[in-house]
């Protein structure tokens, strides 16, 4: 079931603020991540998205790791769950399987999903399950300090790699895709209305929808490779760094080199993991 | 041709909220808001066109723009 984004309320369009306290706990507010941390753009956009939809609060959970990303279920009030470092897709397909109902999203970030739970993201890519993997992808690993994580691009600093990273990163897009994601794409924290678009997009696909979002660890990230503030991390990272499907078909091969591209990347229809196995108990059964 | 009536906005900042990150001074096109001390605060309000970019880009919650 997939749907194109339709007329609908957007909020900004008719200059009115979004009300966001239905879907917050609000007495956990101030949240940890630090001053211009990029991941409260990216929930603010999620809830939108999830406005936008039209599901209950109670038929959403969210699941999620370790690590700053994964910070995000205790500020938001649906079903959540905090688990094992690299274990949310895991626990998710768990949790999808025991109540099909349920729409799952799962928090994660570049060093929670790719290093540590890599195994698990990419076998629920391949069994594909009904659930929204966000991936919020800052580069690092803001948690424990700034280590390098896999998606950290050659030759910038962290602490793990103090004179350059010398390993090639991760693209986490083409990971999902080829490890069989039949929803696949990319927004940033700068392109805030767009991301919203696209997590709505990804909210009513049915089957494994990855996101990769790009978006901004000032502390460290940004103050290992001297960028004089998150403003200018935004511009240079989110805004000059990336290209949108439709802007990319009219440029040539020279102007895209080193940008990424953003939008939806990848979308394919494919027997959802739990749909395959109600059709086997149905068999079995008889 | 009559020139429309200027709409006006009110910017409500929660200071207990506002981490004093800049993004919303940032990207504000007619650099309505400054950093006053650690918060952020408004400059001079008659320049804001209520475009919201504040709104949608603040990480915190902090900062909403609603028609007067």
């Amino acid at each position: 079931m997939t749907t194109q984004v339709t007329a609908r309320t957007v909020p900004y369009k008719e200059k009115k603020p979004f009300d966001y306290s239905p879907f917050l706990r609000k007495g956990k507010l101030p949240h940890i991540w630090c001053a211009g941390c990029g991941h409260g753009i990216v929930l603010k956009s999620l809830l939108r998205a999830v406005d936008a939809t039209g599901i209950a609060k109670d038929d959403l959970a969210m699941v999620s790791g370790i690590g700053c990303s994964s910070r995000t279920p205790g500020y938001v009030d649906f079903n959540t769950m905090h688990t094992l470092h690299g274990r949310a897709t895991a626990f998710a397909t768990g949790l999808k399987l025991a109540k099909p109902r349920l729409k799952v999203i799962v928090a994660t970030g570049d060093g929670d999903a790719m290093a540590i739970g890599g195994n698990h993201f990419i076998h629920a890519c391949r069994r594909n399950m009904d659930m929204l993997i966000l991936v919020y992808n800052n580069y690092i690993y803001g948690m424990t300090s700034g280590q390098a994580s896999p998606t950290t691009p050659e030759e910038k600093i962290s602490t793990t790699s103090r004179y350059g990273s010398i390993e090639p990163a991760f693209d986490i897009c083409e990971l999902a895709k080829t490890a069989g994601a039949t929803f696949v794409a990319r927004g940033t924290a700068y392109h805030a209305q767009e991301l919203e678009k696209t997590l709505y997009e990804g909210l009513m696909h049915r089957g494994t929808a990855v996101i990769d979002i790009l978006d901004s660890c000032p502390t460290y990230y940004g103050r290992f490779n001297k960028y004089k503030n998150v403003a200018e991390m935004m511009d240079k990272i989110e805004k000059d760094g990336t290209v949108s499907v439709a802007q990319a078909a009219k440029l040539s091969p020279e102007k895209l080199e080193g940008k990424q591209l953003r939008g939806i990347l990848h979308r394919s229809e494919r027997l959802e993991y739990c749909d395959g196995y109600k059709n086997l108990v149905d068999r079995v059964t008889g | 041709m009559g020139e429309a009536a200027k709409k006006e906005w009110r910017i409500e900042i929660d200071a207990r909220l506002c981490k004093g990150c800049e993004i919303c001074a940032h990207f504000c096109p007619t650099k309505t808001l400054e950093i006053k001390g650690i918060t952020m605060s408004v400059r001079d309000l008659s320049t804001c066109i209520g475009c919201q970019l504040c709104d949608i880009r603040c990480p915190d919650f902090a900062i909403q723009v609603f028609p007067k």
